[in-house]
Order: C-alpha cells, then structure tokens, then sequence
C-alpha cells in the first residue's frame, strides 16, 4: 500500500494528464455546442504539453540557465544539475500552433454563426438535411 | 519542484477544465478557460519551464482568452450543453 502511494504522488503529473486528455475528449466528442468543442480542443493540446514538459523534469535540478557561463573558459557543465531544455523548446512551438488552429477555429465558427445563425451541431445538421430535400 | 504546490495547483487545472467544459454560459466559460491557461502557466514555472510559462502566460492565457471573448460577442452566449 505505502508503495502504491508511492508510485501515485511520484507520477501525479503523469496521472493529470491522463485525466486532462479524457476531459479534452469528452469535450470535443460529447459537447454539441462548437465554442465548447474548441475549449476542448485546447485543453487536449495543453494536456500534451504538460505531458512533454514533465518529461523534462528533474530532482534537485535548476533551471537550464549556466551562471556566468559566457567567456569563462569552463564551458563544460554536470547534465544532472539542469532539467532537460529539449521537451520546453519542442513545446513553445506546439503552444504557437495551439493558438494558430484556436484561431482559424473560432473565425470558422463566426462563420458558421453567420450563415447559419445557430452553434448547435445537431441544429445545424437539421438545416443541412433540410436544405439538401 | 515543490511537490506540495504542484499537487495544488493540478488540482486547480483538472477543476477549472471541467468547469470551462460543463457551464451553461460561453463567455463564463472563456473566462475560465482563461484561468486554466494562467494556472498552467503557474505549473510549468514550477516544472522549471520559464521560456514556456513565458509564452503561455502571453499567448495562451492573453491572446487565446481575447479570441474567446470576442468571438463570443460576435455570435451567441447561449449553449444547450
């Protein structure tokens, strides 16, 4: 049991995002309203993003900055006392296409609202079949 | 990493998605999907990713929040889910 708890709190960020993926999911499948399957879309993203930066992670690590590093001949530095940059700058990549797609999505949205004057999908799929009879 | 404040703040994260997915008002919602992104940010600056909190702080909670809010005023506030 003490292991188990263990193991739990050790990988809690790992079971976060786990759970955040399934909300993401929920949202974009179950929700009919389209605004509410965007904000699902977003948070499946972030939940990968929280996902690749954990990874990252170190104990008793600091942040990947070298203290006075420039110029002073000791250009060589312990991995293990840095967490590992590769997984944020992979990430701050993934955030700029999130707000890219969140972007194209909500203007494809206004669209819809425009022509059609209702968010609802199953709304929208009755005026469709209508128009298509 | 404080483990305390880490386990805090997911805590926060996983209530503030659910409650931006299950409210009954959009722009209720944008707003909490705002605070959700603000407390990601707070999570990776614990995680020791600054470069993404930075960008999160600006891009994710500022400019994806503003999107929200002003497609919300320019269709309805009103959802069935």
């Amino acid at each position: 049991m003490d292991e188990l708890l263990t193991i739990l709190i050790s990988r809690i960020n790992y079971w976060v995002y786990i759970i955040l993926m399934m909300v993401g999911m929920y949202g974009i499948i179950i929700k009919k309203n389209l605004m509410k399957k965007i904000i699902g879309m977003s948070i499946l993203q972030t939940s990968v993003i929280l996902f690749y930066v954990s990874i990252g992670a170190k104990k008793n690590a600091t942040i990947p900055i070298i203290e006075h590093g420039h110029d002073t001949g000791h250009a060589a530095v312990q991995a293990t006392h840095y967490i590992n940059p590769l997984p944020h700058v992979l990430m701050l990549t993934a955030i700029v296409v999130a707000v890219a797609t969140l972007g194209v999505a909500l203007a494809l949205a206004i669209k819809i609202y425009k022509q059609y004057n209702t968010l609802e999908e199953d709304e929208l799929i009755e005026i469709l079949k209508e128009k298509e009879f | 990493m404080i483990w305390q404040l880490d386990l805090i703040i997911l805590m926060i994260v996983i209530v503030l998605g659910i409650g931006a997915l299950t409210v009954k008002d959009l722009l209720s919602a944008a707003v909490l999907f705002g605070a959700y992104s603000f407390m990601m940010c707070l999570l990776w600056a614990i995680m020791g990713a600054v470069d993404v909190a930075f960008t999160e702080a600006s891009v994710g909670a500022g400019v994806s929040t503003v999107l929200f809010v002003a497609a919300v005023f320019r269709t309805s506030r009103r959802t069935k889910d």
